[in-house]
């Protein structure tokens, strides 16, 4: 699913300035846990998070994300919309809440990238 | 957009006939990039063929089939008066006027485009006009050039020919680096001195890491799985060191090892600190979405070998490896 698309369905509103948004998004994974993030996502996803430290924007690039979205109409701190313009992660915000982004995006026919962990 | 909707072709592959990769999205950019940065001087042909107003049509069929071109600009005086093509030869034939003069048949609606500008604004020009081809003038408005589609597409590829060729150039000169260089044991060692508490800050280090194993011709699923780990190391030397520490990776053809040294306070049940779920965390990296007590299962999980020492006091160390298939880094198997 290409990003813009992503962004029509979830009512988003892009922040980044320089991020391309003509991406493939191959599927997406929502959590307020980086540890979780780093441990069970897999790579081309978006992702859907209530956090808005830099942080966010460090793991996802590790994690290999395309995109992130913040849930509930949520504003990055500055210093996390610097990085992620510095590292060309998209950052979008969406006013609705993670279970009806997740629920919104999954009809549309994105898969959970969430792997099996045990 | 209802989830039942049949996609379009387009939507299912792209405009190429497959999904858009990162790597197309790229080039279209960049193809979008080049119609602005192009200026119509680079791209036309100055090798100009012009017919003057008086001359025969017949004599104007023989410029274009002898230069394989498909229309000439006319001037008079040094001045541009018109443009004379296979479309009005056309029409001069189906009235059996071969023997006209070019000032009877040439299309006299000038239509030109100025030497500076972007050669998007010339495939604008053609796409409005429906022209093939146009005249280029300079500011004093006297006829400078001629410019096609075709001139279009070769600059173009022209220009992304030397994009590639400087970005080759580049991968180059890193990736063969573990073949260029002869020794015994070739290791290439990178240091970063880690802050405690600068959050902010937090996966510089890691970023650069995962940044020079691709540069250095990793696969991105190696390139990943180092970046995790090492990102995890990290937060830890930030989070629980008393003076922050060193983070060090060092790349061999055959292996990647990733090493945080710090002085303290030191770990006192290692085998306590491995259990998932164990955090000494405060709330405040908690609230940073760090501190759940998965670090060190997680970093497990991303290499092939991990090895932690720590003595309370004196500080701790982590070491981590990933062995490295031999077709990254252009590698040579150790014999």
């Amino acid at each position: 699913m290409n990003l813009n698309e992503v962004i029509e369905l979830v009512d988003g509103i892009t922040l980044t300035t320089d991020a391309n948004l003509n991406i493939n998004i191959q599927g997406g994974y929502g959590a307020d846990l980086m540890s979780d993030v780093l441990a069970a996502s897999q790579p081309n996803a978006v992702l859907l998070t209530g956090l808005t430290n830099p942080q966010v924007v460090r793991t996802a690039q590790m994690a290999d994300f395309r995109a992130i979205i913040f849930v509930r109409g949520k504003q990055p701190q500055p210093e996390t919309l610097e990085l992620a313009n510095e590292e060309n992660m998209p950052l979008i915000t969406s006013p609705l809440g993670m279970f009806e982004l997740c629920g919104r995006l999954h009809k549309a026919g994105l898969p959970s990238f969430e792997s099996n962990v045990s | 957009m209802s989830p039942n909707r049949i996609r379009t072709e387009q939507e299912i592959h792209g405009r190429r006939g497959r999904p858009i990769t990162d790597q197309d999205a790229h080039e279209i950019n960049r193809v979008e990039e080049l119609s602005y940065d192009l200026k119509i001087h680079e791209v036309m042909s100055k090798n100009l063929h012009t017919a003057s107003p008086d001359i025969s049509l017949s004599d104007v069929l023989k410029i274009l089939r002898v230069n394989r071109i498909s229309g000439v600009p006319v001037v008079e005086d040094e001045k541009l008066v018109g443009v004379i093509s296979i479309e009005d030869i056309v029409r001069a034939l189906q009235n059996n006027d071969l023997t006209e003069t070019v000032g009877q048949y040439m299309t006299r609606e000038l239509v030109t485009v100025s030497n500076f500008e972007s050669i998007v604004k010339a495939m604008q020009t053609f796409a409005e006009k429906h022209v093939g081809r146009l005249p280029v003038v300079n500011e004093e408005k006297k006829l400078v050039g001629m410019i096609t589609k075709g001139d279009i597409t070769r600059g173009i590829l022209v220009a992304l020919q030397k994009d590639y060729k400087e970005e080759e150039v580049r991968r180059y000169r890193a990736s063969h680096l573990f073949e260029d260089i002869i020794s015994d044991r070739t290791t290439l060692v990178l240091r970063y001195n880690i802050k405690a508490q600068n959050f902010t800050l937090g996966g510089t280090a890691s970023s650069n890491i995962k940044r020079a194993l691709l540069r250095l011709g990793a696969d991105a699923q190696i390139a990943r799985r180092c970046g995790i780990a090492v990102y995890e190391a990290e937060m830890n030397l930030i989070i629980h060191t008393t003076r922050g520490g060193i983070l060090k990776l060092e790349v061999e053809p055959h292996r990647i090892t990733m090493s945080t040294t710090d002085d303290g306070p030191g770990i006192p049940d290692v085998h306590q600190v491995l259990q998932p779920g164990y955090s000494t965390a405060t709330d405040q990296v908690r609230e940073m979405g760090f501190g759940a007590g998965m670090g060190l299962v997680n970093i497990k999980r991303c290499v092939d070998s991990m090895e932690l020492e720590s003595t309370v006091g004196k500080g701790t160390k982590l070491i981590m490896r990933i062995h490295v298939p031999a077709e990254n880094f252009n590698g040579r198997k150790e014999g």
